[in-house]
């Protein structure tokens, strides 16, 4: 048993690392944000050249063969700098679905584009009713000629505006929380009858809602079985899960150690505030919260890649822990700042922000911590890790 | 001991109820609600009150109070909260007022009370500086005497609303002899003096309420110096029991409370409502069991004001706990939105958005961390109770 990281793993965290630290302080990043499109083409290239948008992807077809724990420590280095371009939606997601769902053609189609860093993605599966049950979904699409036509609406699509090709989680069968008669399909942004409407959310992002009139796609937008996309989103949605996670474990330690140093340097009643004893314990348990995150985060992440037969329950366990430790530590953070922790000028609050924001994807924690006790209890075994009802 | 309502308290509270409904109007409800018409909404309804002899309660009945009783304070509080009505502006009718007519001269009172009750001037409070937060003795703006006029130089930070304001009291460093809590003096400064410069400061709620307040040899009449020079600060530490007695909030986050259940019952997915979900209905309970009890703490200690007694340290526990409460509340209606709880204010309507109150609850629950550090934050707070209740 062991802990470390291969070489090629310290060499991607490094690389992300150097490059948080030499080119993407929190001006830049608030710059970026403020652009119209939220995210800057320029970064992009950059990370397509420094050959980061390659790491889940096979050789075959230009990737860098990498697995969950390369995502991870990039992740974690993503949440400290609080880089905004859209590495989840388009790689994790939107690429994790097309490995894990993909025909060679569709494979060819569109994975050269997410690595040369021309093509971005988006995953299109919450609507206004969902919540955080992935299987209910409402747009629809139906067979028409050789292919299909979908309409329906999508909201708070990450990366949505920013999207050339969307995966849309679609009805072809059954009731409106069936499990079965989800299907996936990819649709060009451009399409005729797509609209979008974009606006922010306040960890910076530009997500959009997407609705679709009549838009027809061709049978080759269908992605992986027909009435068998809920397997595929369940499967990539654990992916997606841990890979957020570690970019909150990042946002957590960044808090921590600013936090710290803040204390550190800030006076009061003629000494540094870190002197005080109440606040010294309350960062000895902001530092125990990062600790167990991280802790969790391991677990989960082994769980994953050796598909454990427990992974579900690992899975819960994570975000239930992660949505838990990162509160505690930006409540703490904020707090200990003072003023200067409920100013929009300072760090602190963005961190807190994304935070927030992680906790809220996929699941927060009443949702996960529901199903870990149904895993637990048994009264309401649940085989889906996003999912609140079983209803199948 | 005895709680129940005698039949002049239920005639008071028909008279308020009968007054809310005929002068709270649909139309300046709405204009309340909008930050653009805040101002001029909220100064019109305090004229109402004012009419009515409400606006200011609690002062002594000479210079503008109702004389409640306790039991009327809280049928006030509670009518007023339950429909929604914000609470009247505290820095000039609860904050510097309690000042004013407690230490201030005959002509100080004459010249500020009666402008206060009828909301003609729009007050704000400079106390905290860059470098006196928590430490509030250790304010370095200093005020020199030159003739008839002190030369006022320094800076206030977090000054709410000083953007709307009229008049901002001050504490102002006059000697530096002697322990530091000495040689603080409380001036009254017209906002529009000659060397007064606002800066806005965006807060964590990408909204601007808060603002630095620059003095640069800002004159300010003799006659504006609350008491003696050099002795504001025992005047000060009075008016925050004051601030301290409102802040608990017990009327309002009932409100909010109620709200978020109705808001849950409408969350319904996966064939679920929220509202049923065993882990929520705990948290909203745990609310409702410290609201209860927090209630009837507060009412105690309205009891004791009222049998001659002064806000001491009793206020500091209903800061303390009153505040973690209405965080509790706030941070509820951000998991109610669920993946709606990011959304940043946009010209979008909601009907496009496809949620009604996301960007509300994140407002709310942003700008609600202030909480527990504006007024003295909740760790002065626990020193405050440690020292004075405990003995420590």
């Amino acid at each position: 048993m062991n802990f470390d990281f291969s070489e090629e793993q310290t060499m991607l965290r490094d690389s992300v690392a150097r490059f948080v630290q030499d080119d993407y302080d929190f001006d830049k990043r608030r710059s970026i944000v403020a652009s119209e499109a939220g995210m800057s083409r320029e970064v992009w290239q950059t990370f397509a050249e420094l050959g980061w948008l390659s790491v889940p992807f096979a050789e075959e077809h230009g990737g860098f063969g990498g697995g969950p724990v390369d995502l991870m420590v990039m992740m974690e280095e993503f949440g400290k700098g609080l880089i905004v371009e859209p590495y989840f939606a388009t790689v994790v997601m939107f690429g994790g679905l097309l490995n894990a769902a993909g025909s060679e053609s569709q494979k060819a189609q569109y994975i050269p584009g997410i690595i040369d860093g021309s093509r971005l993605g988006a995953f299109a599966y919450l609507e206004r009713q969902s919540r955080y049950e992935l299987a209910d979904v409402l747009t629809t699409a139906t067979a028409a000629g050789d292919g299909f036509v979908l309409n329906g609406e999508k909201v708070v699509v990450s990366n949505g505006v920013n999207a050339d090709t969307l995966i849309v989680a679609a009805r072809t069968s059954g009731e409106q929380c069936d499990r079965s008669g989800i299907s996936l399909f990819i649709v060009d942004a451009a399409a005729p009858g797509v609209e979008r409407v974009s606006y922010r959310l306040m960890d910076g992002q530009n997500v959009a809602n997407i609705t679709f009139n009549d838009v027809s796609v061709g049978a080759d937008a269908l992605l992986g079985e027909l009435n068998g996309g809920f397997a595929v989103m369940d499967r990539v949605v654990q992916e997606g899960i841990v890979a957020l996670c570690a970019e909150a474990v990042g946002l957590m330690g960044q808090l921590n150690s600013k936090t710290l140093e803040y204390t550190k340097t800030r006076e009061q009643f003629g000494v540094v505030i870190s002197s005080f004893q109440a606040l010294q314990h309350r960062m000895v348990d902001t530092f125990m919260s990062y600790e167990q995150a991280k802790s969790m985060l391991y677990r989960a992440v082994c769980a994953l890649e050796n598909n454990d037969a427990d992974l579900r329950r690992e899975l819960h366990a994570l975000k239930v822990m992660t949505h838990k430790c990162g509160k505690h530590i930006f409540e703490e953070a904020i707090q200990l700042h003072g003023g200067m922790g409920l100013t929009d000028e300072l760090d602190i609050a963005h961190y807190a922000k994304r935070l927030m924001m992680i906790n809220a994807t996929f699941g927060d924690r009443d949702h996960h911590q529901t199903q870990f006790n149904a895993l637990s209890y048994g009264s309401q075994a649940s085989d889906s890790v996003a999912s609140m009802s079983d209803a199948a | 001991m005895d709680t129940s309502f005698s039949a002049e308290d239920i005639a008071f509270r028909d008279e308020v109820r009968a007054f809310f409904d005929e002068a709270y109007t649909d139309d300046l409800r709405d204009r309340m609600g909008d930050s653009k018409q805040y101002r001029e909404a909220i100064v019109e309804w305090q004229k109402k009150l004012n009419a009515k002899g409400w606006v200011a309660p609690n002062w002594p009945v000479e210079f503008g109070g109702a004389g409640w009783t306790p039991t009327q304070n809280f049928i006030y509080e509670s009518e007023r909260s339950s429909r929604g009505i914000r609470d009247v502006v505290p820095f000039g009718l609860k904050m510097v007022a309690p000042v004013i007519y407690t230490f201030g001269n005959e002509e100080q009172k004459a010249r500020f009370l009666p402008r206060i009750l009828n909301s003609d001037d729009w007050w704000c409070q400079g106390y905290s500086e860059p470098g006196a937060g928590s430490d509030l003795a250790a304010l370095k703006t200093k005020a020199e005497l030159d003739g008839d006029h002190y030369v006022v130089n320094g800076a206030k930070i977090w000054t709410t609303y000083a953007q709307h304001a009229d008049w901002i009291f001050c504490l102002v460093r006059t000697s530096s002899e002697g322990k530091k809590q000495h040689g603080i003096s409380f001036l009254l400064i017209d906002m529009k003096s000659e060397g007064i410069k606002v800066n806005p400061i965006e807060s964590i709620d990408n909204h601007h309420s808060l603002n630095e307040v620059e003095f640069n040899n800002v004159r300010v009449p003799v006659e504006n110096l609350i008491g003696e020079q050099d002795k504001g600060w025992t005047y000060a530490k009075a008016l925050l029991a004051h601030e301290r007695t409102g802040i608990a909030g017990v009327a309002d986050s009932k409100r909010a409370l109620r709200e978020v259940r109705r808001l849950a019952e409408a969350q319904v997915s996966g064939g679920k409502a929220l509202i049923d979900d065993p882990l929520f209905q705990k948290r909203v309970s745990d609310i409702e069991i410290e609201l209860m009890a927090l209630e009837f703490t507060d009412l105690r200690v309205l009891a004791s004001v009222a049998a001659g007694g002064a806000p001491g340290a009793e206020s500091s526990l209903l800061k303390i706990k009153g505040t973690e409460i209405q965080q509790q509340v706030q941070e509820l209606r951000m998991d109610v939105a669920a993946h709606y709880q990011g959304v940043l204010p946009t010209e979008l309507d909601n009907n496009v958005i496809g949620h009604e109150f996301g960007s509300a609850a994140r407002q709310s629950y942003m700008y609600g961390r202030a909480a527990t550090v504006y007024g003295g934050s909740n760790e002065i707070q626990k020193n405050i109770i440690a020292k004075a209740v405990l003995g420590l």
